[in-house]
């Protein structure tokens, strides 16, 4: 009865045509449908049925991602049939669905050894094929002997499959090298263009992992490099050699000839020459001639119509721009081109090298012509272009900028780009360049202005941050306003509710700064005695400001005070107390003016506190050193990490996005938190490891200072008083504020600290990263290890043959001793040939560990 | 090396999908469901590359079909699109003038022929005659057994149909 059920099932079975078919009508549910049939398909005896459930699974698998895991152990049933056919089934359905946590896996290892075994090439070519794509280390463990004899195999294609599972074996089974790597390395003298093809492979993705292991084979890959014809072949061995040449610098020189050669070539493959050119500017850019043909032959990609070739034309010129930028400049116009192409790609390769061609003379001229494109491109590639020269311009603290009144209408500019999504940079450096350089502040100011008073911009939340850094600049500098009035009447402009509270804070405060200064000019230019002083003071700032009348005076403190009456009501408690205080002082104010314009005592309450108010705005804030934590005297018997190790594991994740948000919010709350105390707020906060809320009132502030006096740096503002130029005194020798660069005095090499808490945290996080890889890449992986040994004793080997039959390379005199150093050590090994091979390979290890090079280059090549 | 081969049309189905490294299922499907967004909207003009994650893409569009190919960074870009053309070269040649329905009906020996064609993730045989040759061996080898079982099979169907016809026509007679 169930052989006729069977045989019913499989005489009514739908083949993987008849489902495919099914699919393509596109019934509703037809694969859940499907799925059932094959569920009980796969259980059936026969192995026919069987098979082709497991098939139909598979293509339902690949194509429609159906599971198929639970059909782990039905394909090992399938591939143990004798059939090729099933067995092909069974080994697609294998390689598809298994991984290393598979189950059933080691059930496979005698199958795949069987056909591994088999007297039919095809069958072997299944197995390997499937071996190499779910090899486990298990698998390649047990499986390391029949590779080893495939290896030797005198088919052709199953000796070429064999070489690339050793790709695999040796991944996951590092031994197998011991057994297997000998026979590979004789295979690189195959020739079989075929079988070259495969070993070359093999050893290129061995060589990307581990360069250094594979430098003894140099003279091997040296023989192909010259010989080969097949362009598969030559550039897989190019990529060898770009590796190599990196830690082996005199290879360099031997192979720049050969590679010149497959350049010089007038039939050259597009791939090949690319692929020489780029090996060129990678590796071998100390290779004048080299370097010389490879910047000709570039251009010829350049010019190309073809996209493809100009891309890989400008991408190739990256590589080399860091080193030989000149042959970027020879490329000049075609760059330019390239920046209106229409494939993204491109114009993003384009700009990249634009922008590594910026200097002092340039930059104008290129900034202009990028502007040009920003405002002509799409959303994406246009910030593209405003992020690279904001980073470029920024560079060591604004090295190639000369006209600071040109880059900050620059920035200004951007700003109006409709798609601008730079705030947060553009806010950074206009503060910047507020606080480094001092005669740039006048065009800051005006920049700012035009920023302020545009009620526009208010509705475009990517330029907020900007406009913060602006509102702040013209208060803190509101000196070289022409019209304080103006900025006022625009800080306070009505649709700066579209604005974040935090920025809302900001431009009260800056308001605040503004009505102070107003209100000084004004008592001063009243006060006969003090006139000289105020125009003293203001005339530093050009003195564009001169009195204000009563009138004026009274106009500008109402329009403040009915700005910020409407302020007051805000939800937002930073806003509402800012408003408030504000307003406390203009009541206070107002008052004293009314009694002032009857009586003529020049003494009073007002005068007393807008001079105190101005004294506490004169402060000049500058650039902090990103050091300047260091200079911070440990005192003794001070154990922070003892105590605090584990507060930090609880505040981890409290603490990470501040330090990832560091150079944004550590201005933001620079502008908020101004302190009457005369603190430096920014020095206080490198000082003092956490940062303090930006609302901390300033009585704290002066209560903390004066308790913990030593944690605090000493404010700029003293050293400025105790000597006028400021460069001998311990601080500001290391880190004099960039107050000092004029646009006179500019000069290249300045001492001014790079963008600080950034820089502090890379220093910190690359020292130890480094020092792993630098042990590692030695002998740290098992492979490497297992591959230098194996090669020692074959380096060996072939440098006696080498010398034997007296075919010398390269007979340059300086060569010699270290042949003969070489020979020495020969020597030496033949005496304890005696030692047994396992002390020995340890023996060479250690010697390795001892020389300074761990893997000597045979001389023949160098 | 080549990380995974993916061939779909232009409405994102996938004909083909060969993995070199292991993926997740619904990590398969992430990547598909990318490149496919990718690659799609490219103007012909474009340049074939795009970067993907950490690799890149390198494809090429023939008719309605795009052939993707995910490798390392450093490898030769150039070099792949000429390994694509050659994969699409042969496969015309296999299925004479091939379409995409070819792919569709004959799955099982498209990926016999990138099996053939590639390796671990590595090229392994650039000439093309050697792999057709390979695969006329291999269809040789298929059992002829299965193909007079799945004609066999045809003619029983076919035999269930004219019969039900012949005694339709025979009740339809002595209806008569």
């Amino acid at each position: 009865m169930s052989s006729s059920n069977s045989l019913m099932d499989s005489l009514f079975q739908r083949s993987l045509e008849d489902l495919i078919k099914g699919l393509r009508l596109g019934e509703s549910n037809f694969i859940s449908r499907s799925l059932e049939e094959i569920r009980r398909e796969i259980k059936a005896t026969d192995l026919s049925t069987k098979s082709v459930a497991l098939q139909k699974l598979s293509y339902l698998a690949a194509l429609h991602g159906v599971d198929m895991t639970w059909a782990a152990f039905h394909a090992v049933e399938v591939v143990s049939s004798s059939r090729f056919a099933h067995k092909r089934i069974g080994y697609h359905a294998i390689a598809q669905s298994f991984n290393d946590q598979t189950p059933v896996l080691l059930l496979i290892t005698n199958q795949i050894r069987k056909d591994l075994n088999s007297s039919n090439e095809y069958e072997v070519s299944l197995a390997l094929e499937c071996l190499a794509r779910i090899g486990s280390e298990d698998l390649a463990r047990d499986l390391t002997s029949e590779v080893f004899t495939l290896l030797g195999s005198s088919k052709g294609l199953v000796r070429k499959k064999a070489i690339g599972v050793v790709l695999r074996v040796f991944d996951k089974y590092p031994d197998a090298v011991k057994v297997c790597f000998k026979r590979l390395v004789e295979n690189l003298e195959s020739s079989d263009p075929q079988l070259l093809s495969a070993v070359v492979g093999v050893f290129c993705e061995l060589t990307r992992k581990d360069p250094r292991s594979y430098l003894p084979l140099a003279p091997e890959f040296y023989k192909i490099l010259v010989d080969s014809r097949n362009n598969w072949v030559l550039i897989k061995v190019l990529k060898i050699f770009s590796k190599l040449a990196f830690i082996e610098p005199r290879l360099g020189k031997k192979v720049a000839d050969p590679i010149c050669e497959h350049m010089r070539k007038q039939n050259v493959g597009k791939s090949l020459l690319f692929e020489c050119i780029r090996t060129v500017f990678s590796s071998l850019s100390d290779q004048e001639t080299a370097l010389k043909l490879a910047v000709v032959k570039i251009k010829e990609f350049l010019v190309d119509d073809d996209p493809n070739l100009k891309y890989l034309g400008l991408h190739a010129l990256t590589i080399v721009a860091g080193k030989h930028l000149w042959a970027v400049l020879e490329n000049k116009e075609a760059v330019v081109k390239a920046m209106s192409d229409e494939d993204p790609n491109v114009k993003l390769e384009a700009l990249h090298l634009l922008m590594a061609m910026v200097n002092e003379d340039n930059v104008t001229e290129i900034s202009r012509i990028l502007m040009n494109y920003a405002l002509k491109s799409d959303p994406l590639f246009c910030n593209e272009i405003i992020g690279s020269v904001l980073v470029a311009c920024s560079r060591n603290s604004y090295e190639i900028i000369v006209d600071f009144d040109w880059y900050l209408s620059l920035l200004g500019e951007m700003a109006r780009v409709p798609y601008c999504q730079r705030g947060k940079e553009i806010e950074y450096q206009l503060i910047d360049i507020g606080t480094r350089v001092k005669d740039a502040r006048m065009e800051l100011v005006r920049v700012s202005r035009a920023l302020v008073i545009d009620p526009a911009l208010l509705g475009n939340h990517f330029l907020h941050p900007i406009l913060s850094a602006a509102a702040w600049a013209s208060g803190e500098y509101v000196e070289f306003s022409k019209a304080p009035y103006e900025i006022a009447e625009a800080l306070l402009q009505p649709r700066t509710c579209l604005l974040p509270p935090s920025i809302t804070a900001i431009y009260i405060h800056s308001a605040l700064k503004v009505l102070v200064f107003s209100l000084g000019v004004y008592f001063s230019a009243q006060d006969p005695t003090s006139s000289t002083l105020a125009q003293e003071s203001t005339s530093s700032g050009s003195s564009v400001v001169n009195g204000f009348t009563y009138s004026s005076i009274s106009s500008l403190v109402n329009m403040i005070e009915s700005g910020l009456t409407s302020l007051s009501g805000t939800i937002d408690v930073e806003v509402q107390e800012r408003a408030k205080s504000v307003l406390g002082f203009i009541g206070m104010i107002k008052h004293e003016m009314a009694e002032k314009a009857t009586s003529q005592d020049t003494e009073t309450e007002a005068r007393k506190a807008i001079a105190f108010m101005e004294d506490v705005f004169s402060e000049e804030l500058g650039p902090v050193s990103s050091t300047a934590q260091e200079k911070v005297p440990l005192p003794e018997g001070l154990e922070l990490n003892e105590n605090l190790e584990g507060l930090q594991e609880i505040c981890r994740e409290v603490l990470e996005p501040i330090a990832e948000s560091n150079s944004s919010s550590f201005y933001s709350s620079d502008k908020v938190s101004f302190s009457v105390a005369k603190l430096r707020i920014r020095d206080q906060e490198e000082a003092s490891s956490s940062l303090p809320p930006p609302l901390e009132s300033s009585s704290l502030l002066a209560e903390h200072r004066k308790r913990h006096g030593l944690y605090y740096l000493s404010s700029q503002k003293a050293d400025d008083h105790n000597d006028g130029d400021g460069n001998d005194n311990n601080t500001s020798n290391e880190y004099p504020p960039a107050n000092e660069i004029s646009v006179d005095s500019f000069k290249p090499k300045k001492k001014i600290s790079k963008p600080r808490p950034v820089v502090v945290k890379l220093d910190e996080g690359d020292e130890p990263k480094t020092k792993p890889d630098a042990s590692s890449s030695s002998n740290g992986e098992p492979l490497s290890r297992a591959i230098q040994t194996a090669l020692m004793g074959k380096g060996k080997e072939k440098e006696s043959e080498k010398d034997n039959h007296e075919i010398h390379l390269d007979t340059e005199n300086t060569e010699q001793s270290s042949r003969r150093e070489n020979k020495k050590k020969k020597k030496e090994k033949k005496k304890k040939n005696g030692e047994s091979s396992k002390n020995r390979s340890r023996r060479q290890r250690d010697e390795e560990a001892s020389v300074t090079k761990p893997v000597e280059v045979p001389d023949l090549l160098l | 090396m080549i990380r995974f081969i993916l061939l779909q049309n232009r409405q994102g189905k996938t004909r083909l999908a060969k993995y070199y490294v292991p993926l997740e299922e619904s990590e398969k499907h992430k990547v598909e469901y990318e490149v496919h967004r990718l690659v799609v909207n490219r103007d012909a003009k474009f340049t074939n590359f795009v970067e993907f994650r950490t690799h890149k893409v390198i494809y090429r569009r023939y008719a309605g079909l795009f052939f993707s190919v995910c490798v390392d960074i450093t490898d030769n870009e150039l070099a792949y699109l000429e390994c694509i053309h050659l994969f699409v070269e042969i496969l015309d040649h296999f299925f004479s003038n091939v379409c995409e329905l070819d792919l569709v009906f004959n799955f099982h020996k498209v990926y016999l022929i990138l099996d053939e064609f590639i390796l671990a993730g590595e090229l392994q045989e650039t000439s093309k005659r050697a792999i057709i040759e390979r695969m006329s061996e291999l269809e040789k080898l298929e059992d002829l057994l299965l193909r007079c079982f799945a004609e066999f099979k045809t003619t029983m169907v076919m035999l269930r149909f004219v019969k039900g016809y012949v005694e339709i026509i025979i009740l339809n007679l002595f209806y008569l």
